[in-house]
């Protein structure tokens, strides 16, 4: 380390963080020199939990790995189990699926709003924000019987249907947002002050966005128009032409600043609007679930064996479930990928000669979710240190794992 | 010492005291006010306005934690001198009809000074206090300082000028003639937005000496964890809650006495002790006013600026503006 600069730890605990990860800059000024990463603080073991656990129990377990995101990891599961065991979804509850996981897409961008202008300090549109953010907590309410964990997907389906009274009442909402956004759109993108500090900050550019393999709005915004919901059509979604949002929608060109996430998730608001007003229209009848026994449910999944992926465009990007089902109940193997394990890396092309100013804005741009994200942490059992493996310990661990299981 | 130099010593004596505690108690009643018209503005329902004293009292029994690789006597002594410096101030403000009570051994020139105590005190404790983010805070809370200087004295100066070039031979910067000389009086109609200028230079210095948003930069709680005051807890935090609520009446008391020195005691033909009472109560409405302008508003309606960007705002715009303002007033005198 030179003596130009300085080291400053931002988190595990950091008021900009709202949840625990560490970030070790190296500054020189205000500006930043160097980012090390090194997440790992809140792994729980979720992975673990889920192969003690029959396939029905995961999938709450699976609503539990982020609040956010109570309807995109159940999503991605059940897709996953249903793509292993081979079983179909009735149209109707396909609707209901979508329709959930839209109001929670519109439910995270409003949140990820007023944390980034609190980030900024601008704290009146925090609680603007909010408040109009509490219209679909409350139509969730309504629809699930849950604010979050709504605990509405089911292996072959949902639990929970659409009746005929509780439309009015979404459609009320339908109309409630279609205000909203254009009050969202004031705020956001119409403000100076907002536009001073996220212009060109931030920056990601199409091809680091593209080597990174980042995803969802982090990608979008650098102009990379990558959606599943649009590339690889699945559920309720293909009945529909869902086209991928960039910001060049709204401003005519691509910067991949902070100024074009707010852009990019601002739009998709609205976007999901729509697709729930379609998905309304068009809600076909009949069952909502395939099998509706669950002890029933339970022994064909029991008895199923191979392997599924199930993939769900999450409001931070795509979300991967992967299943293994072999004997007895509990499934072989679960793998869950969040979007922000992509979108990690993003940070350090973003960061790189930025400002201390920027820190907590930038880093809030990529709406990162570190209790999806944390998967695996290397501790020592004796000394509580955290490890750090290199590419080329973590491939002899491999080998050698390889051989003991073909011995 | 005669026995009458005596009782006006010991007058003076008690006057400070009272002086300092009416102050404090008035300050904290201010931002209580500010914090529920901020609330209301942001559609919530707002701590009572009692708040700042509960908050007050609560960190006086809390622990006072020194960190083990501060200076401890430094890190002690800026909270102290930063209410003291704070509290001085009031000592020359002339509260609505009633003089100041050192107004003859001082003046604006001695406030501006003044001012400056308690940010070159914030900048001694965030360096004593061993902290990075702290460190990082001071050295912000330095470029501030620098920043708002020019501006602020710009103003103090355009005023004296002025009032110097209508009246030769008094003391210009005595608060006493110059809130007895109104600048709106003086000028004519070029003067008057010159004037009017100066007003909006002094209202945008405002924000950076109380250190709110959009220029609470060296405190930047999602940025710095409170910067400047990070390590900061128990008896010390609430000395620097003291000193910045005294300010906040200091910053506002200097723009009603600088723009709008106007009683209306003389309106409802009234005299003597009433008059006064009239004219103190005019005075609070007068700083809710431009406590709510300068600080309330502010704040709920921007974002944090960035250090290099309010160093420019500070530094080129509103330097312009200030300077603007004299030309302005020069011109009105020259033609």
């Amino acid at each position: 380390m030179s003596k130009s600069t300085y080291k400053v730890p931002i988190g595990p605990i950091h008021p900009s963080l709202e949840e625990p990860m560490t970030f070790n800059f190296e500054i020189s000024g205000e500006k930043i020199k160097s980012i090390d990463l090194a997440p790992g603080d809140n792994h729980r073991g979720i992975e673990f939990m889920g192969r003690n656990r029959n396939i029905i129990q995961i999938i709450y377990l699976a609503e539990r790995i982020c609040g956010i995101c109570s309807a995109s990891h159940p999503f991605a599961f059940c897709r996953a189990v249903e793509n292993a065991a081979g079983i179909s979804v009735p149209p109707r509850a396909e609707y209901i699926r979508v329709i959930i996981a839209e109001l929670e897409r519109i439910h995270s961008h409003i949140l990820w709003a007023g944390v980034a202008a609190h980030e900024l300090g601008f704290d009146s549109v925090l609680y603007l924000s909010w408040k109009v953010r509490e219209e679909v907590m409350d139509i969730l309410e309504i629809l699930t019987g849950n604010r979050v964990n709504y605990g509405m997907f089911m292996i072959g389906g949902v639990r929970r249907d659409i009746s005929k009274e509780q439309i009015p009442r979404i459609e009320k909402t339908i109309e409630y947002y279609k205000e909203a956004y254009q009050k969202l759109e004031d705020v956001f993108l119409q403000d100076p002050s907002i536009a001073i500090r996220t212009k060109n900050v931030g920056v990601l550019t199409y091809e680091e966005a593209l080597n990174l393999a980042s995803v969802g709005p982090t990608a979008r915004a650098s102009g990379v128009k990558k959606d599943v919901r649009q590339d690889q059509p699945y559920s309720a979604y293909a009945d529909m032409d869902i086209k991928a949002i960039t910001p060049d929608m709204f401003s005519g060109k691509v910067n991949g600043d902070v100024y074009d996430r707010i852009i990019v998730r601002v739009l998709e608001v609205k976007q999901s609007v729509e697709i729930i007003e379609y998905c309304l229209n068009h809600l076909p009848d009949g069952e909502i679930l395939s099998e509706k026994k669950i002890a029933k449910l339970l022994g064909i999944l029991k008895k199923a064996e191979g392997e599924g992926v199930g993939r769900h465009e999450a409001p931070r990007g795509e979300v991967i479930h992967y299943v293994k089902l072999g004997e007895g109940e509990s499934p072989e193997v679960w793998k869950a990928r969040a979007p922000t394990y992509n979108n990690l890396m993003s940070w350090v092309p973003m960061l790189q000669n930025q400002e201390v100013a920027d820190i907590p804005i930038v880093v809030a741009s990529i709406d990162p979710c570190i209790g999806c994200m944390d998967r695996a942490t290397l501790v020592d059992a004796n000394t509580y240190q955290k490890q750090v493996l290199t590419r080329e310990e973590l491939r002899k661990l491999s080998i050698e794992k390889t051989r003991r299981m073909m011995q | 010492m005669s026995g009458s130099g005596m009782l006006i010593f010991l007058l003076k004596i008690v006057g400070a005291l009272v002086i300092a505690v009416l102050g404090v108690i008035i300050g904290l009643f201010y931002k209580g006010v500010d914090r529920k018209l901020a609330a209301l503005m942001q559609s919530r329902v707002g701590p009572p306005i009692r708040q700042p004293f509960l908050d007050f009292f609560k960190l006086m029994v809390k622990e006072n934690i020194v960190p083990e690789n501060a200076v401890p006597w430094v890190f002690n002594g800026a909270p102290v001198l930063a209410l003291v410096s704070t509290v001085t101030i009031l000592y020359y403000i002339p509260f609505a009809s009633i003089p100041a009570l050192l107004g003859d051994s001082g003046d604006l020139i001695l406030i501006a000074y003044l001012l400056a105590l308690p940010a070159i005190a914030l900048v001694a404790g965030g360096f004593s206090s061993g902290s990075t983010y702290a460190s990082i805070g001071a050295q912000r809370e330095m470029v501030m300082m620098m920043s708002y200087e020019l501006p602020l004295v710009t103003t103090i100066i355009a005023l004296g000028w002025r009032l110097s070039l209508a009246y030769p031979g008094i003391n210009v910067f005595s608060l006493e003639i110059l809130s007895a000389n109104p600048i709106w009086n003086i000028v004519g109609p070029l003067g008057f937005i010159g004037a009017f200028f100066l007003l909006f230079t002094l209202a945008i210095v405002t924000p950076a000496e109380l250190s709110i948003v959009p220029f609470d930069i060296p405190e930047a709680e999602t940025e710095l964890a409170g910067g400047i005051l990070v390590e900061y807890s128990g008896r010390n935090l609430a000395l620097f809650e003291l000193a910045n609520a005294v300010k906040m009446v200091v910053m506002a008391s200097l723009t009603v006495v600088l723009f709008f020195p106007y009683n209306i005691a003389q309106l409802f033909s009234v005299s003597g002790f009433l008059a006064t009472i009239i004219d103190i109560l005019f005075f609070f409405v007068k700083l809710f006013v431009v406590i709510f302008f300068e600080a309330t508003f502010i704040r709920v309606a921007v974002a944090r600026l960035k250090i290099n960007q309010a160093s420019v705002s500070y530094l080129i715009f509103l330097s312009t503006i200030g300077l603007m303002g004299l030309l302005l007033i020069a011109i009105d005198y020259i033609i």
